[in-house]
């Protein structure tokens, strides 16, 4: 190969550029096909679990309280969790990645040893009974196993926190009269959980001091940053989520918009850039950490509403569980190409990607990398909210256009959710 | 002082070397001043971006300086010798073997004046004879590829993307070539004669200019035709490309040269360049000079004119600067140049009857003398072209095509992934598809290449309310047409032959008619053909009430 790169041999260089970022732009949506695999239950799945020490391993529970552990890169499943007789409301992993912890609304949490993915293919193990197994006196709504004690907390009507060693909860925590649905573990403070309930609340609980520290609105579920661990994102009935900084919970620092519906479940990848949110208008969006607008909408025909997502813990690959009895596995960038590249498709894949952000903002290349196909329902259902918000504003403004000067009172929109907040 | 960087200059200070000249070639613009940015993101990507383009400039520079693998070559005259004065024979006897046999006649006198094109690697060469002979050679290795006798009257053939088609401007229509001499389209929706065609490599489009004067743009990868342009200035022959721009100037009868972009329906420059017609012009490859060559008049009679002023016309061969449109300087000709062209490293050539003259540096300054001459014994010269890449000169003329090897005329190092002459099968195809990925868009061909990606200097506003504009504009033409088109016209059935010569007959106005009908009228009498009796007013007696008049009336 002979180069010359006298600039007299290569004429229209401005113009090639812009038609190989448009070709590039093109070519990530022709090859952007997430959908990797999907694994039965016999009911609608309601929650999922990562292993956080294994990145092969899968755990999902049903309805009707089956709790099965996949094997991922060989789609297969390794072990029937059998012992449940209600809803399977939560699964949390033990640090060391040995054992699972599940709460179910027949009032037991049972803890199970889940063994590693063996590279020989085996056969389904049916029926695999639980080590432990502690019983409360209500239906459990959530759990969540601490990442380094051997501790984990369950809500329900009240929030209490267990020891592996004890039948009775070690500590429990209740305020107001509604339940707890869903509690989360702050992944740098040991102390510090969060919770949601039903009577709108957020609440932020310090273990050492026996109450909560702050109360916020209505959320299905939360998710904290695993990079910046003050930060956590909510994801509300509003069809938004909101992240906030626990340091200053009286305004959101971002509000993230794009869903129709309200969201389900939301968590965050391991690198902490960005979060996939799963929502009852039957399509899972990953969003930046900092992004107003989802990066990208998964969605399927087949896939009902969705009430559980996870993030893989390398970060490539996106799992939703929905109420059509399936999890299904995705790609965290639709058109990633998987496995080992050749080191000259790695080049040629970064200068695409190179190209599609110099000339992003050109229409023609904008209006290709934004593009997205959406189902009918939520295509309409969103160009209906978008008139109803255009609406609202217009009559904002006009308020406020004739009215007197700051006598109309705008609320920003990452305040507008916060009630109130009580110590 | 640290261990790593003892023997480097600090970072920071500019490093002197033989690249730092040649690193300002590879600038491709002024550097984007940094300091006054307050975001500091913008601030730190810029900054960033900026210490890469100056890497990539001393790679480069560097890459030129050490690396290429070979050096231009030149004709050197020592003392009182002169390098015009110097043959073919002498020069073709001193060069090495493999250049001696670059440099060949081919005698085929029958078939009519040729006319030659290359490759873009110049690997490949295509003659064409005015009586309809098509020969595809390998000319460097003395095979030929295929040959047709089209039995037509053929005005010019090019290349099209690579050797493995060609186009040929037949009689009546243009035709498409395989390299195998099959006959793969007849482009019929071309209903001139077209006389020059032009081939755009980066955009893959085909112009062709005929005796119509209708400028046609044809995409010969998807077969539309993009534009078609009517010149309104008559038959027009020369033709060609500014390699920089795309764009393609024309030379017409009147002395102008109109340059032309698929875009628009009117030339983007129309430029007054000689007082008699444009016989050739020739840009090169920088887009920077162009040279036309026409009759410029009659000369006055008065002394001092010189030798070979026989003819009494000035003949100028003028050179433009084509950034400014301007006239930088003028060569004066003997006797009207029929043809010229610019090579790779600028050097122009200028042939006219059996004579041809290379002239170094000619552009960028006036020179005295020129490089090289040369006369053709084989015929009359019809065209010639410098092959890329190589330092000869191919000519075809009315006894067959012969080439001239010209020391330092073509470019000596190419660049594999824009023409490569030693180019396999498998290169070849892979090239064509990237050529074909990278194919650009007929929008985008503008006087200025570099506009594609500035920043639009209008607000949003402006441009939106334009648009608007316009598309108002548009949509009242459309319904002002649309009105006419279903508007009742009041003749529909009135204009009947005998009651269009019914009216004709009336509107004579004949002398005698006033005064026959004023005395017909004082006798009373009435008119011969009685359109209008006249009615004899009888008088009504007194007394009659006037429902009753009617009585009394004839």
């Amino acid at each position: 190969v002979h180069r010359n790169l006298d600039p007299t041999l290569h004429p229209f260089e401005k113009a090639k550029e812009y038609t190989r970022a448009l070709n590039a732009a093109k070519l990530e949506r022709v090859f952007a096909k997430p959908f990797l695999a999907s694994f039965t239950h016999d009911d609608g799945i309601t929650c999922l679990a990562r292993n956080p020490r294994r990145l092969n391993s899968l755990l999902s529970g049903s309805a009707d309280g089956d709790v099965r552990l996949w094997d991922v890169p060989a789609r297969r499943c390794l072990r029937r969790l059998v012992g449940h007789t209600g809803q399977i409301k939560g699964i949390g992993v033990t640090p060391d990645g040995e054992a699972c912890v599940t709460c179910s609304t027949d009032c037991t949490v049972k803890l199970w040893k889940v063994p590693f993915a063996p590279f020989d293919g085996g056969p389904i193990q049916e029926d695999q009974e639980p080590v432990l197994e502690f019983s409360g006196k209500h239906a459990f709504r959530a759990i969540d196993h601490h990442w380094d004690r051997p501790q984990f907390a369950t809500a329900g009507a009240a929030v209490e926190i267990w020891d592996h060693e004890r039948s009775e909860p070690v500590h429990s925590f209740s305020w107001g009269a509604d339940t707890i649905t869903s509690v989360r573990f702050n992944p740098a403070e040991p102390d510090v959980f969060a919770t949601t309930g039903s009577d709108r609340g957020i609440a932020l609980y310090d273990l050492r001091s026996n109450t909560p520290i702050r109360k916020l609105t209505k959320t299905n579920a939360i998710a904290w940053n695993p990079m910046e661990a003050f930060n956590f994102t909510a994801a509300n009935e509003d069809c938004n989520l909101y992240t906030y900084d626990m340091r200053r919970l009286a305004s959101a620092s971002c509000v993230h918009q794009d869903f129709v519906s309200a969201v389900m479940d939301v968590d965050y990848s391991p690198t902490g850039r960005e979060f996939v949110a799963g929502s009852y208008d039957r399509s899972v969006r990953i969003f930046s950490f900092n992004g107003g607008h989802s990066r990208d909408v998964y969605h399927t025909k087949r896939m009902q509403r969705v009430f559980a997502v996870r993030f893989s813990g390398d970060g490539t690959y996106v799992f939703s569980g929905s109420d059509d009895m399936n999890v299904r596995v995705w790609k965290a960038n639709a058109s990633e190409q998987l496995g080992t590249l050749l080191p000259r498709e790695r080049k040629r894949q970064q200068y695409n990607a190179a190209l599609v952000e110099r000339h992003k903002h050109l229409p023609e290349v904008a209006r290709i990398v934004r593009h997205r196909h959406l189902p009918a329902p939520i295509y309409k259902a969103a160009k209906l909210r978008r008139t109803q918000i255009d609406s609202e504003r217009r009559k904002t403004q006009n308020r406020i256009a004739h009215s007197a000067p700051g006598s109309v009172q705008l609320k920003p929109a990452r305040k507008k959710k916060v009630v109130a907040e009580l110590e | 002082m640290e261990d790593g960087r003892e023997g480097q200059p600090p970072p920071g200070r500019k490093r002197k070397g033989p690249e730092a000249a040649i690193a300002a070639k590879y600038r491709r613009g002024p550097e984007v001043a940094t300091r006054r940015i307050e975001d500091k993101k913008l601030k730190g990507k810029l900054r960033y971006t900026e210490r890469l383009v100056a890497d990539a400039q001393q790679a480069a520079a560097k890459v030129e300086e050490w690396l290429l693998p070979a050096e231009a070559g030149e004709l050197e005259a020592e003392g009182m010798e002169r390098t015009w004065r110097f043959s073919q024979a002498d020069i073709v006897q001193a060069v090495e073997a493999g250049a001696a046999r670059k440099a060949f006649d081919l005698q085929l006198p029958a078939l009519g004046p040729y006319s030659l094109s290359f490759t873009r690697s110049g690997r490949h060469m295509l003659l064409a004879g005015r009586k309809g002979h098509l020969a595809l050679m390998d000319w460097q290795r003395h095979r030929l590829v295929c040959e047709v006798q089209v039995k037509e009257t053929t005005h010019d053939a090019c290349f099209l993307h690579n050797e493995q088609f060609f186009a040929a401007a037949q009689k009546r229509y243009t035709y498409i070539y395989d390299k195998r001499g099959l006959e793969v389209h007849c482009l019929e929706q071309d209903t001139t004669e077209a006389t020059r065609l032009e081939f755009l490599p980066h955009h893959f489009l085909l112009g062709s200019i005929g005796s119509t004067g209708v400028l046609r743009y044809q995409d010969t990868s998807t077969g539309r035709i993009v534009a078609t342009h009517r010149t309104k200035q008559g038959p027009c022959d020369v033709m060609r490309q500014n390699p920089w721009n795309a764009v393609l100037c024309l030379g017409h009868g009147n002395g102008t040269v109109t340059m032309w972009t698929p875009n628009i329906t009117t030339p983007v420059v129309r430029m007054l360049c000689h007082h008699g017609p444009v016989r050739s012009l020739a840009v090169d490859n920088q887009g920077r000079h162009m040279v036309t060559t026409g009759a410029d008049g009659q000369a006055s009679g008065r002394g001092g004119r010189g030798a070979g002023c026989s003819s009494g016309s000035l003949v100028y061969v003028k050179v433009w600067d084509m950034r400014t449109f301007q006239p930088l300087h003028a060569y004066y000709s003997p006797s009207p140049a029929e043809w010229c062209d610019i090579s790779q490293r600028g050097m122009l050539a200028v042939g006219y009857g059996r004579r041809i003259q290379v002239w170094k540096d000619a552009l960028t300054s006036k020179q005295q003398s020129p490089y090289m001459t040369h006369r053709l014994a084989g015929g009359t010269l019809r065209n010639f072209r410098f092959v890329p890449y190589e330092d000869v000169l191919g000519i075809g003329h009315s006894g067959g095509v012969s080439t001239m090897l010209v020391p330092g005329a073509g470019e000596p190092n190419f660049d594999s992934f824009v023409a490569n002459p030693y180019q396999t099968d498998k290169q070849r195809k892979e090239a064509e598809v990237h050529m074909l990925l990278d194919k650009l868009q007929p929008e985008m061909i503008t006087l200025d290449p570099s506009s594609v990606t500035q920043v639009a200097r209008e607000p949003r506003e402006v441009q939106k309310a334009k648009q608007a504009e316009a598309e108002a504009a548009n949509r009242a033409r459309q319904a002002e047409q649309r009105a006419k088109n279903e508007e009742k016209t009041k003749m529909k059935g009135k204009n009947k032959p005998s009651r269009r010569q019914g009216k004709k007959q009336a509107n004579i106005i004949e002398e005698r008619k006033p005064a026959i009908k004023a005395r017909m009228r004082e006798q009373g009498v009435a008119a011969e053909h009685g359109h209008k009796r006249e009615r004899q007013e009888q008088k009504v007696p007194d007394g009659v009430p006037r429902a009753l008049h009617r009585f009394f009336k004839q």
